[in-house]
This record gives structure tokens, C-alpha cells and sequence, in this order.
């Protein structure tokens, strides 16, 4: 039985944050005058904080482990981003809800995302090479690259066989991983990301703290800052319309004039050598079909075998990634336009090993839609640059280690394994057992340092004896005086920080049972 | 090894156990009431696009009375811009209007299906300001599964899902029209 969530009187589910309410946000609306909530529009108006100074993410040491609580920490601490943040994650999941409920057969589709995907994977083999000959036979250029640094070697490569300085680019997790922006600057080749999320977030020097809306994190008063510094726009004008013409106007004539454009892909098929790209913004498709030339990087991982499946993925992608039905593009890419040069780079960078382990390997399923990290409240409440990662949320804490265990060994702990994210995954990864797994491999490995285990055997011993935990209590006179040592004030349950934890109980309860018999004897 | 052979050879060496079946997919109903033109232009106008019914001729005075530059893909409409398949992107920078005919729309989610011969520059539909899509009302599918059977994705190089304008709401959540591309989608149902 479920009770469905607290409803507000306009019918919508009540705010967390009441203060955000407001009368009209001058969003778009329909030729009715009802206010419209497709792709990641809020369900209703939200009130702008004021402004204050935007947390900034995990500090990086090259040696240590992220320290993601004192990130997460630091954006607690600035409450006007952090429930802003709040809102408009869980208002993504509440509009993922509504459109699950409109459609009867939403488990059947999960299942049969779910199958396919493993069908494919256990048979990528068969399905890379059919890809491959199919986008060959097509007139498409398909590269092959192991790892991050090989793609990017290869990228170049293609960008100098065609005396290529300015590059235009959609959104790519798999760009991010492999850190090509960085690379392509340090040999002299320009890019310029085409998402206005994407690009407010390179303007600032920082990574997307979300998969689906990367400077979620950010207020509008922010997005002011960085494009008065960057663009020379009115530092006094932060009105939202306003910065997203500016940044329609500025990026224009560099798309007009690039000399390549390069996209990513949500699904590649195998059947027809096609791969897709769904975008909001339309960015895809004018990177891809402005410049003369087009690089798509796509991993392994994104394979599907027919074109018939894209009408199972198709419908659950943006649904639960933003609760809109569809993108407003899905463009399938089969081939290069007339006089143009299209080049496909199929990347391993780990995934290949991935599918090697039986615990981990279903993680490969993912198709990128960022439902976890909108239902998961370690996310919702940290932010995601607090992981210092490429992929945050719960799918990068299963993600991450597998790129460097000891660098990201305290990511699995940021979690409350509520298993909200297994429950919303359109493709049913197991996110949750996923993320206790990797605790119990990292502290086999040792990756998780001396210290925490040390921590991890203590708490072991005094919760596995009675007598010990009595004994332990009492010496401290509460549990909670003793407990916080090991199981609040550590990364093991960072999350109960932003809680308030109740005051301690003058005795315990077998100190009470003891001097009054059991509530036999009147207290003096 | 290169990598190609390298990258295969890892996963044929780590594909998981298990026999792991190809599903057939399945066809869910949907009840479009009857009306699937009224079914799928309720969805259009979810999706921030518009609809209007009237004559070919009539559409683009009627819709962009301001409207200077207009490049029409289709007889029917006259436009002022001609454009052939050597047209560079960049000079449809200036374009306002772009009318181009759709290969079929989707009930489901009032989607247009636009084929690169359709659009004979693909980029046509992106650097427009406007775009007015003509689709005849038969010509709808009603569900993204059929949609998927239809020989456009087996036949065509690019094909791409407009459904309403480009859009973003990347800052607080507000939802802005004309992010990157058309800053208005119209399909015309026309009327002989």
C-alpha cells in the first residue's frame, strides 16, 4: 500500500521548501496561456534566492581520497543553493511519477529495457562488429580507442587531418571522462560546449555536477556572475531570459564558423550502423550539422541491437530523466550529409573489464537519464560536485571506483542504501546492492584506509556483544556520546550530519531497569 | 593488437554467463478517443509546439506576419530563400521562417519525424528562427513503437524527432523557447 505524497491545493505535491513559492517565474506557456512544464521546467513557479556564494566542490588531492562529506558539508552550509537544489531534483522525480502512472505498462517497459540491455552486453562482441560494419558500409569512419587518453589521441588526430582549430560540442559524459576539453586546449584547438547548462559550466572552470542539467547546482545570481566575467553581460541583470539570449547570441556565430562539430550518443544500433542523440536544445544537431566535419565518441556500453528497441528506450529516457514524454530531439544519425564527413570513436575505457564482474557488470546497463540522482537524498542535499567525480549521484558511486578505487573509496559510503534509486533506474540496475558490494570490495582491498577499518572492526566487536555494547554505553554514559566516534562523525554515515541528533538520555535504560526494578520502585 | 582487436578480444573474454535472451517487444495499447489529430496536437502543445488547420497558402502570412526570410521546402508555400542541397549551413543564418513537410507525426508524444531529404540542409531546421512543419493528418502514427517500424530509419542518413521547439530550462528550472535553435514549432494540418 502506498499513500500517494502530501498534496497542495493546487493538486501538484506540496514543496519541501515552502519559502520557494512564488506567483509566476515567466516561463513559457501554451497558446491557452497554461503555464508549460516540459524538459526540465519546474512543475510550478519557484521563488530565486537571494543571492550568496556558490558552494564550490570537492577540493582534489592528487594522493587522497575525495573527501566528498566536507564538500557535502560546505553546501549544507549555503541553505539558499541547497534547497533550491532540493526542489528542483525532487520535483524532477515527482514529474518522473506522474508520467509513470500515465502509462499502464511503465514495469514492462523497465523489464524489457532491463533485458535488452543485458542481452546486449552479453553479446557485444557480435553486436560492435555489426555496428561497425553496418556504419562503415554507411560511409561513416569508426575508430577504436581503449582508453580515455587513446581517444582523445584520437579525436586530435581526426581534427588535424582536417586543419580543424574550433571545435562545437554537445554534452558527453564519456568527453568528461576522458578530460578531451583539457586536452584539445593544450594543443591549441578551441571548444566550445552548445548547452547552456554545459557551457555556463565550462564558462566557470568547473565540471556538470549533474548528467541531465549540469549547473543545477547554480542560481541564477551565479549564472549572472559567470557571464558578466566571461561574456560581458550586465553584471546587474540576472534575469534568466535575458542570460539565455545572451548566450544564444554569443555561441551563434562560433557554431556558424566551426570547423568540426562532436556529439556523443545515447543509444548506438547495431542493426543499421545508426546512432542516436536527444537533446532539448537542438545543440546536438546544429554541432553535428553545421561544421563539415562530425566526431561522435560513443561507449561500448551504448549498443542496442535493433532499431525496434529504441521504442522501448526511447519512451523511458526522458521520463525519468526529466518527467517530459520525449526530448524535443531524438536525432538518428545513419550516415554523413552531402559533403560532409562523419567519424564514429567507440570507446572501451573500463568497460570491458567492468563486464567481467559478476557483481558489477549489470551497471553497464545505464542509459545516462539521472533518475537516481534526482530520487537519492545524499545527492539532493550534497550536491554533485561534492563526489569530486565525473559521475556523482548513486550511479557514480558505482561508477567511479571502477576508475580508480582509492581515489573515490569514500564515495559507496554516501549513501543511506534507502534503494530509492534501484526503485526509479529505467533499466533495473540493483544500484543499491551495487553500492554495499563495493563497500565490502573496498574494504577487503584495504582501499578504504587504515583508519576506517579500524573504526568498522571496533563497531563490529561492541554491536556483536551485548555485554560490550552495555559496557561501553555506561562507561560514556549514552550511546549517542560513544556511537558519534564511529558511526556518525565518519564517512560511514556522513548523511545523518545535516539531522539534528536527539539530546542523550540521563541513564540508560538497563541503568534505569536496574534502580527501580523495572519501573517497580518509585523514583526518589 | 590494434585496439579494435584488443577491445574485442577483452569482451568476448568477459562476456557474463547465462544464456540472456533477446526479448520480442511487445504492443501496448493507447486509446486516442478517435481523434488522433486532436490526440496528438494535445501532446504538441505539452511539448511547448503549436498546431494550426487552415489552407497551405494562407499559413505563413497568417502565423509570422513579420516574417522577412522565408525558406520553403515545400510547393505548396512560397518562400523567398531557395536553397540547394551545395547550400552552406552558415548562410541560413538569417533565415526566419523555414517551412519543410514532415515524413509522419507520433500521436504518443507529438512528434514530427524530419528526413534529411526533406530538409535538403539539414541545419535548415536548427538556424531558422521559426519552423512551420506541414503534416497531413492521415499521416500519423499513434504510439514511438510504431514509429519504429517505419522504413525512414533503415533508409535515410539523419531523420530526427522534433517535438515542439527547442528548449531549455537550465537556469532555476524556468523554461525558455529558442535555446540553440527554433524558437517556435508550428505544424500546419492543411486544409485543400
Amino acid at each position: 500500500m502506498s499513500e500517494g505524497p502530501r498534496l497542495d491545493s493546487d493538486g501538484l505535491p506540496a514543496l519541501l521548501h515552502r519559502e520557494l513559492r512564488a506567483g509566476d517565474d515567466g516561463g513559457a506557456r501554451d497558446s491557452l496561456g497554461g503555464r508549460l512544464t516540459h524538459g526540465e521546467a519546474t512543475s510550478r513557479p519557484l521563488r530565486p534566492p537571494t543571492p550568496e556564494p556558490q558552494p564550490r566542490g570537492a577540493v582534489l588531492h592528487r594522493h587522497r581520497p575525495v573527501d566528498h562529506d566536507e564538500a557535502a558539508q560546505r553546501f549544507i552550509d549555503a541553505p539558499r543553493h541547497e534547497k533550491m537544489h532540493d526542489e528542483r531534483l525532487w520535483d524532477l522525480r515527482q514529474k518522473r511519477d506522474r508520467q509513470m502512472h500515465a502509462i499502464p505498462e511503465w514495469e514492462a517497459l523497465r523489464d524489457l529495457a532491463s533485458t535488452v540491455k543485458q542481452h546486449t552486453l552479453a553479446h557485444l562482441d557480435e553486436y560492435l562488429e555489426q555496428f561497425e560494419a553496418q556504419a562503415v558500409a554507411n560511409g561513416i569512419h569508426v575508430h577504436w580507442a581503449r582508453d580515455g587518453a587513446e581517444h582523445n589521441t584520437v579525436v586530435h588526430g581526426i581534427l588535424a587531418d582536417h586543419g580543424a582549430r574550433r571545435l562545437i560540442k554537445s554534452k558527453s559524459m564519456l568527453t568528461e571522462e576522458t578530460g578531451l576539453r583539457h586536452y584539445l586546449a593544450g594543443v591549441g584547438i578551441e571548444v566550445v560546449e552548445t548547452d547552456l547548462g554545459e557551457r555556463i559550466q565550462q564558462l566557470d572552470d568547473e565540471a556538470p555536477s549533474h548528467i541531465v542539467v549540469p549547473a543545477v547546482h547554480k542560481l541564477r545570481s551565479d549564472v549572472a556572475e559567470v557571464f558578466a566575467r566571461t561574456l560581458g553581460t550586465d553584471p546587474g541583470n540576472d534575469d534568466v531570459h535575458y542570460l539565455a539570449e545572451q548566450q544564444r547570441e554569443k555561441t551563434r556565430p562560433v557554431i556558424l564558423e566551426a570547423d568540426a562539430g562532436m556529439t556523443g550518443a545515447n543509444f548506438a544500433v547495431a542493426e543499421t550502423g545508426t546512432f542516436v542523440v536527444c537533446t532539448n536544445e537542438g545543440n546536438a544537431d546544429l554541432s553535428a550539422n553545421v561544421p563539415p566535419l562530425h566526431i561522435a565518441s560513443i561507449g561500448i556500453e551504448k549498443l542496442i541491437p535493433r532499431i525496434a528497441d529504441l521504442g522501448v528506450f526511447i519512451r523511458l529516457l526522458s521520463r525519468s530523466a526529466l518527467g517530459s514524454p520525449i526530448t524535443q530531439y531524438t536525432s538518428h544519425f545513419r550516415g554523413p550529409r552531402h559533403g560532409g564527413e562523419m567519424h564514429v570513436v567507440l570507446v572501451d575505457n573500463g568497460r570491458s573489464a567492468r563486464l567481467g564482474e559478476p557483481q558489477f557488470w549489470q551497471s553497464l546497463k545505464c542509459i545516462r537519464c539521472g533518475a537516481c540522482m534526482n530520487t537519492c537524498p545524499v545527492y539532493r542535499r550534497s550536491g554533485g560536485l561534492s563526489y569530486g567525480a565525473t559521475y556523482s549521484g548513486p550511479i557514480g558511486l558505482i561508477l567511479d571506483p571502477t576508475f580508480d578505487r582509492r581515489r573515490y573509496s569514500t564515495l559507496p559510503f554516501a549513501s543511506t542504501l534507502n534503494g530509492s534509486c534501484t526503485n526509479v533506474c529505467p533499466v533495473k540496475i540493483n544500484i543499491h546492492e551495487q553500492i554495499f558490494a563495493w563497500r565490502k570490495v573496498l574494504a577487503k582491498s584495504h582501499d578504504i584506509g587504515t583508519a576506517k577499518q579500524g573504526l568498522m572492526k571496533a563497531a563490529g566487536a561492541i554491536l556483536a556483544h551485548p555485554a560490550l555494547y552495555r559496557a561501553a554505553i555506561a562507561a560514556a554514559d549514552s550511546a549517542l556520546k560513544v556511537l558519534p566516534a564511529f558511526l556518525v562523525a565518519n564517512p560511514l554515515n556522513s548523511w545523518t550530519r545535516g539531522r539534528d541528533m536527539p539530546a542523550p538520555p540521563r541513564e540508560t535504560f538497563h541503568q534505569w531497569h536496574h534502580r527501580t526494578d523495572g519501573g517497580r520502585k518509585q523514583a526518589p | 593488437m590494434s585496439s579494435r582487436d584488443t577491445i574485442l578480444s577483452a569482451v568476448r573474454a568477459n562476456r557474463p554467463a547465462g544464456p540472456h535472451p533477446l526479448p520480442e517487444l511487445p504492443i501496448f495499447p493507447l486509446d486516442d478517443s478517435g481523434d488522433r489529430v486532436a490526440f496528438f496536437r494535445q501532446s504538441l502543445e505539452g511539448m511547448g509546439g503549436r498546431s494550426w488547420i487552415g489552407k497551405a497558402v494562407d499559413a505563413v502570412g497568417a502565423l509570422f506576419p513579420q516574417a522577412k526570410v522565408i525558406a520553403s521546402l515545400v510547393p505548396e508555400i512560397a518562400g523567398n530563400r531557395d536553397m540547394t542541397a551545395e547550400t552552406r549551413p552558415r548562410d541560413l543564418a538569417d533565415i526566419d521562417v523555414a517551412v519543410v513537410r514532415a515524413a509522419f507525426g507520433v500521436a504518443e508524444t507529438g512528434s514530427v519525424l524530419l528526413i534529411d531529404q526533406a530538409l535538403v540542409v539539414n541545419a535548415v531546421a536548427y538556424l531558422a528562427q521559426h519552423l512551420l512543419v506541414v503534416l497531413e493528418p492521415w499521416n500519423i502514427m499513434l504510439t514511438m513503437k510504431e514509429a519504429y517500424q517505419r522504413p525512414e530509419f533503415h533508409q535515410q542518413r539523419y531523420a530526427s524527432f522534433h517535438t515542439g521547439p527547442s528548449a531549455t530550462a537550465d537556469i532555476e528550472g524556468i523554461l525558455i523557447h529558442g535555446a540553440q535553435g527554433v524558437r517556435s514549432l508550428t505544424v500546419l494540418f492543411p486544409e485543400s
